[in-house]
């Protein structure tokens, strides 16, 4: 089992943005400090900037629509960049995006450093971006993210169904790097959250736990999630 | 939602400034006036057509899936489906559907994610984003990897589960369904005609396509 959960050594504010590189077998511990939080996520291969997270690829090899423990993130070149080796919340949504600052506007009103400070509203996509450009990427670089601590259903119809509040407060999800990996977070609100501007911190933590295992239970989900790791670990060797 | 059907304009093949039958494992480049309609003819039937769209001003502003899927509530494509921009801009829009509706999370099949799925002995095989890849550096002006992403499959069938569970199954499509996109604006418009053997998203069966191509709708 893991180690009691380590003090969050960073708290990343409501609607701001993070990036740090994770190296292979070190883990990234977040915690939705006061629930309903959000965090956009983004993974980089910084060797090698053109792997990224592929989110159609993570899906269909796993058969899901939707992110939580025993899960792996698949890069566009077959490798499991990360892992969730922990998750409280049961839902991580891979289908909606980050919102882009219009669609704030639209529902809030134009926001401004003049006017609000270091409360201003910016878009996760602008956000993304800036972060994207401190490593030297760009806007092609900008691909599918997935929404850490937030749930959307698909109805019937394939209509989705957003579910406020999907996360309790102190809710945590825990990623393995299972290959280096730049990790790139934005914690703008869900784009299809309802009611007034509400954004929310996410308390961070990275911590040491080794790389997988043979008898690692995310390398055992699924044939395809084995296959996965041998494609990160010849990568790695 | 998607925006109510509009009847669209009865363009005629006799009319079209392109009209190519493209093979399975091939696939197809080119650029579509703002006002122009691409029409894609599933001729056998159950043929994923997998296929990427950029600005033809500014390839970086490209197609997103997510953006698309957020922008119309559904995951769903079909007759009123506008297909955005990561910026929210329309590059196109379903005008016609005769199929009923077209996946846009399943992504494409790469050698990569084939030997991740389905084995080792695939990683040879034929795969879509072989072909994207190849057509991207065909057309030249720095198109490469990076511009590969998340794409739209017409005629393939994903459904995903309310409990969040998602498959590939047998297509809703059948001979001579098709789907005509009009350019919103001057899009680039990247096609792989789908050669995957080893799933039922082409019948295990990979069969011809029908492109036409009209510069501007009447």
């Amino acid at each position: 089992m893991m180690a009691a959960a380590a003090p969050a050594a960073h708290r990343l504010p409501g609607g701001a943005t993070w990036s740090h590189r994770l190296h292979r077998g070190e883990a990234l511990e977040l915690e939705d400090l006061e629930g309903g939080a959000n965090a956009a996520l983004l993974l980089v291969n910084p060797h090698e900037p053109t792997e990224r997270l592929n989110v159609p690829d993570t899906l269909k090899a796993q058969h899901v629509a939707r992110i939580t423990a025993g899960m792996a993130l698949f890069s566009d070149m077959g490798r499991v960049m990360a892992s969730v080796i922990e998750d409280t919340c049961g839902w991580h949504d891979p289908l909606a995006g980050h919102a882009r600052t219009a669609e704030l506007e639209a529902v809030h009103g134009p926001s401004s450093f003049a006017v609000h400070g270091n409360d201003a509203r910016r878009g996760a996509r602008e956000e993304l971006l800036l972060e994207l450009a401190k490593h030297g990427m760009g806007a092609r670089d900008l691909v599918a993210t997935v929404n850490l601590f937030a749930k959307v259903t698909v109805d019937g119809e394939g209509r989705l169904v957003f579910h406020p509040g999907a996360s309790p407060p102190g809710g945590r999800v825990v990623l393995r790097a299972d290959m280096d990996v730049l990790v790139l977070l934005n914690t703008c609100p869900h784009p299809l959250t309802p009611g007034p501007w509400a954004p929310r911190p996410v308390g961070l933590a990275v911590r040491d736990v080794g790389v997988a295992g043979a008898d690692d239970p995310v390398r055992l989900a699924c044939p395809e999630n084995e296959r996965g790791f041998a494609a990160t670990y010849r990568h790695a060797a | 939602m998607p925006e109510p059907a509009t009847a669209p304009p009865a363009l005629d093949p006799a009319d079209a400034a392109m009209d190519r039958t493209i093979q399975p494992g091939d696939g197809w480049i080119g650029e579509v006036p703002s006002g122009g309609h691409l029409r894609i003819v599933d001729l056998h039937g159950n043929q994923a057509v997998d296929t990427l769209l950029y600005d033809a001003h500014d390839h970086a502003h490209r197609y997103s899936a997510q953006d698309t899927i957020r922008g119309q509530g559904a995951i769903y494509l079909t007759t009123g489906s506008r297909l955005l921009t990561g910026t929210g801009a329309s590059l196109a829009t379903i005008v016609a559907d005769t199929c009923g509706r077209h996946d846009t999370l399943g992504g494409a099949c790469s050698q990569e994610s084939n030997v991740a799925r389905y084995g080792e002995h695939t990683r040879h095989m034929h795969a879509c984003r072989q072909t994207f890849l190849a057509q991207a550096l065909a057309w030249g002006h720095g198109l490469g990897k990076r511009d590969l992403t998340h794409n739209i499959n017409f005629f393939m069938n994903v459904p995903v589960t309310p409990d969040g569970g998602l498959t590939f199954e047998d297509g809703l499509s059948a001979p001579g369904r098709h789907v005509e996109l009009r350019a919103d604006r001057d899009v680039l418009v990247l096609i792989s005609n789908c050669p995957q053997l080893n799933n039922p998203c082409n019948a295990y069966d990979p069969t011809p396509v029908r492109l036409l191509m009209w510069e501007a709708g009447r």
